[in-house]
């Protein structure tokens, strides 16, 4: 079931108090940002960034999913969040003004949402080495992979690590891929 | 391709916006060219086909365009990433 428009304001309200920052304060700004996650949650089924184009694949979104992993340095460094649905306290307060934040999200990330769900499933999943599929390869491929921080011992199982350690705050330098290795025992 | 085409009086330069039914910033650049009665032409990008975007997404990048919204290409040359009044104006001499 899709949530209403006052249900998604107050997630996007809670998840500004426990992560450190604020909603934008123009109430027209505000508004029409939760009317586009509201219509993403619709369209995928995940309120996928109002600002960006999804591309329908999950797997491709997660990054984009309000609050999107871009958010909480993007807030540190510029002052908001990509769409500026979230914002420092300074903007909060009116002290500061509303800042232009460029995209942080890789390109390859961005240029998997142009076509993706087009793409029949299986090849998503295992991709072929012809010479046609190796084309499409790169566009289609996740390699998640296990990574934990080293400062409090968070694991996590994403293309890649976080900007900020969702746990302790640490920086993305402290977190390190676990290499795992299966063997076979006859 | 759903093009839409808005009339306006000022024809100076031909101005095609890259947008997001969804973002909100790329509402208020529509408006701003309305309200400035600029003639403009404009596609959201999520309500075409895979095919269709695909086909964006080359087209944008060769006019050395980024994959943001709102993307405003002025004369099939200049690129304005964002709603930036600032820059808007300046390249349509408002």
């Amino acid at each position: 079931m899709t949530s209403t428009i006052e249900q998604l304001r107050k997630r996007a309200e809670a998840d500004a108090r426990t992560s450190g920052c604020y909603l934008v304060p123009d109430k027209d700004l505000l508004q029409g940002f939760i009317e586009g996650l509201q219509t993403n949650e619709q369209r995928y089924g995940y309120s996928s960034c109002p600002c960006r184009l999804a591309s329908g694949v999950f797997e491709f979104d997660r990054d984009i999913i309000c609050p999107c992993d871009y958010r909480d340095p993007d807030v540190a460094e510029f002052g908001a969040c990509y769409c500026r649905l979230y914002v420092n306290k300074d903007v909060s307060e009116g002290k500061k003004e509303l800042p232009s934040v460029p995209e942080r999200r890789p390109i390859e990330k961005q240029a998997r949402a142009f076509g993706a769900a087009s793409i029949p499933k299986q090849e998503k999943v295992a991709p072929q080495t012809s010479a046609i599929k190796e084309e499409v390869e790169d566009l289609v491929e996740i390699r998640p992979k296990l990574w934990y921080c080293r400062q409090c011992g968070y694991v996590v199982y994403r293309e890649d690590p976080p900007y900020v350690c969702p746990i302790c705050k640490a920086k993305r330098e402290f977190f390190t891929e676990i290499k795992t290795k299966v063997e076979f025992f006859t | 391709m759903d093009i839409s085409k808005i009339p306006g009086k000022n024809t100076k330069h031909k101005v095609f916006v890259y947008a997001l039914s969804t973002c909100v910033w790329c509402k208020m650049t529509k408006q701003f060219l309305k309200d400035n009665d600029v003639a403009f032409e404009y596609v959201d990008v999520d309500l075409c086909t895979e095919e269709e975007k695909d086909k964006i997404r080359k087209e944008i990048q060769a006019k050395g365009g980024p994959l943001n919204y709102p993307t405003t290409i002025v004369d099939d040359k200049v690129v304005v990433t964002g709603f930036r009044k600032d820059l808007l104006k300046k390249e349509l001499e408002l």
